[in-house]
C-alpha cells in the first residue's frame, strides 16, 4: 500500500468527528535492516471518569474514537495509548473501577496489539500500583520492524521525576542500539520545559535527552498537554498528541491551563487521534567526487 | 586543667554543635530585617494565593503543608521546594527582576491539582 492510497483511504473514511493527524515520516527507518513500511496510532489522554463541561459527550468520545479507529480501512500494526487513560480519583476502588471499564471499551478495537502507559492522573496517587495491575510494568521497550521503541515512565513519581533507576536502565538500553538506529520514545509529560509554569515539563527529563542525543534517528511523542505539539531538542522531534476528553489552551495564551470551553457549533473541536507512518525513504545516494585525473592504486 | 577552662571548652563545644546542626535557622535569626512570608499549602490551593515583595528585599519565604506532600515551585527564578507535611520549609528568597509571576504544586496532589497555583507579584 503506498503513502498517498493510505492517506487518501483516511480521508474518505469519515471520522466521525474525532480528527486523526498523520505525522511525518520516522527518520532512520530506511537505514533499519528489517525495514518494513507500517504505520501505528498514537491515542492520548482519554480521561475515562471525567465528567464536566468541557465535555457533554464524556460517557461517548472515547467509545466514538473506538469505532472510528475501527472504521480506518487500513488498520495499523499497533496503538499506543499514552497516557491518563483515567481520570485521577483519591479512591483506590473508583480507580480501578475506571480502569476496568476503560479496558472493556478498546477491547473492543479490531487492533489487539495495544501498548499501554500511564500519565499523572492513572499513576501519581498510587506510584502506578493499580495501573501495573491492570496493564502490565509502567517502562519497557519493544522491537517492531526495524524501529526500537521505548516506553519512559515520567509519572508514576508524583514529583515528575523518571527518577536515576529508569535513567540507568535507558543508559543500559539504549547501549544496545546502533548510532544510526530508528529510536522512538513514548512518555507522558514533555520531556523537555515546554511551560514549566503550568506543569509542563518534566525535572529530570533533560537527562533523558541527554541520554538521547548521541543517537541520530530519536523521535519522542507524547501527551499530557491535550493539543497538537512540534518541537526539537537538538536533532531530536518531539510530538505531542491531541486529546481525547478536552483540548487544552495554547502554552501561555490564557492565564491558566483550565480547559478550552465544548463548542457546540463543533463538538469534539480540538480533540483526535494521531496515525504514524514509518516509512521506507524512497532512495538515498551517498556522493563521491573525483578528479579529472586519478592516481592507480598501487 | 583547671575546673574554668574544662568548662570554656565544654562550652564553646556545645555552640558550635548548635551551629553546625541549625545553620538554615541561625542565618535566618542573624538577619532580623527579611520579612518572613508565610504560605500554606492544602489540596488545592495556597494560602496566600497572591503576595507582593519589593525587587532585591530578601525574604524568608516559610512553607507548610496542611495536608499531603506538595510542591512550590516558581520557575521564573529557578527556585522550588517540597512541602512536606509536618514540617516547616524555609526558602530564602531575592527577587532580582519585576512582574507577576506563577507559582504552581509541580507534585502530582489529586483531583485539581492543574488548578493549584498562585501569583507573586514583584514591585520596584
Amino acid at each position: 500500500m503506498s503513502d498517498i492510497d493510505r492517506r487518501q483511504f483516511l480521508k474518505l473514511a469519515g471520522l466521525g468527528g474525532v480528527g486523526v493527524v498523520f505525522a511525518s515520516a520516522l527518520p532512520g527507518v530506511a537505514r533499519a535492516a528489517e525495514a518494513d513500511e507500517f504505520y501505528f496510532l498514537q491515542l492520548s489522554d482519554t480521561h475515562w471518569g471525567f465528567e464536566g463541561p468541557p465535555n457533554p459527550d464524556a460517557k461517548g468520545t472515547l467509545r466514538k474514537t473506538v469505532a472510528s479507529v475501527n472504521r480506518l480501512g487500513f488498520q495499523p500494526d499497533f496503538i499506543v495509548f499514552t497516557g491518563d487513560l483515567t481520570h485521577t480519583t483519591d479512591n483506590p476502588v473508583e480507580r480501578r473501577r475506571r480502569m476496568t471499564e476503560f479496558k472493556e471499551i478498546v477491547s473492543e478495537l479490531k487492533v489487539k496489539n495495544l501498548r499501554y502507559m500511564p500519565g499523572e492522573h492513572d499513576a501519581s496517587l498510587d506510584n502506578g500500583k493499580a495501573f501495573k495491575e491492570f496493564f502490565g510494568p509502567t517502562n519497557y521497550t519493544f522491537d517492531h520492524k526495524g524501529v526500537h521503541f521505548i516506553v519512559l515512565d515520567n509519572v508514576s513519581d508524583p514529583r515528575a521525576l523518571i527518577g536515576d533507576e529508569q535513567l540507568a536502565w535507558l543508559a543500559a538500553d539504549l547501549k544496545q542500539q546502533r548510532n544510526d538506529a530508528p529510536i522512538v520514545v513514548f512518555t507522558h509529560r514533555p520531556l523537555f520545559d515546554l511551560m514549566p509554569q503550568w506543569d509542563w515539563a518534566t525535572r529530570d527529563g533533560a537527562k533523558a535527552i541527554e541520554l538521547l542525543m548521541p543517537y541520530q534517528n530519536v523521535t519522542v511523542f507524547y501527551g499530557h498537554i491535550h493539543q497538537e505539539h512540534h518541537q526539537l531538542t537538538g536533532h531530536i522531534a518531539h510530538h505531542a498528541a491531541k486529546g481525547l476528553m478536552f483540548p487544552l489552551p495554547a502554552p501561555g495564551s490564557q492565564p491558566n491551563r483550565t480547559p478550552l470551553p465544548w463548542d457546540p457549533a463543533q463538538p469534539y473541536k480540538g480533540l483526535g487521534f494521531r496515525g504514524v507512518d514509518a516509512e521506507i525513504k524512497e532512495a538515498e545516494y551517498k556522493l563521491t567526487e573525483y578528479p579529472v585525473v586519478t592516481k592507480v592504486q598501487g | 586543667m583547671s575546673a574554668s577552662i574544662k568548662a570554656v571548652r565544654i562550652a564553646l563545644v556545645a555552640a558550635m554543635a548548635t551551629i553546625g546542626s541549625a545553620a538554615v535557622y541561625t542565618h535566618v535569626a542573624a538577619q532580623p530585617k527579611e520579612r518572613v512570608i508565610k504560605i500554606v499549602a492544602k489540596r488545592f490551593d495556597y494560602t496566600p494565593g497572591n503576595f507582593t515583595l519589593k525587587k532585591g528585599e530578601p525574604v524568608i519565604l516559610e512553607l507548610t503543608s496542611a495536608d499531603v506532600l506538595m510542591g512550590f515551585n516558581l520557575p521564573e527564578f529557578n527556585l522550588r521546594a517540597d512541602i512536606v507535611p509536618d514540617k516547616v520549609t524555609r526558602v530564602r528568597f531575592v527577587p532580582d527582576k519585576s512582574g507577576t509571576f506563577t507559582f504552581l504544586c509541580d507534585i502530582f496532589c489529586g483531583t485539581k491539582h492543574e488548578e493549584m497555583n498562585g501569583k507573586l507579584t514583584v514591585v520596584d
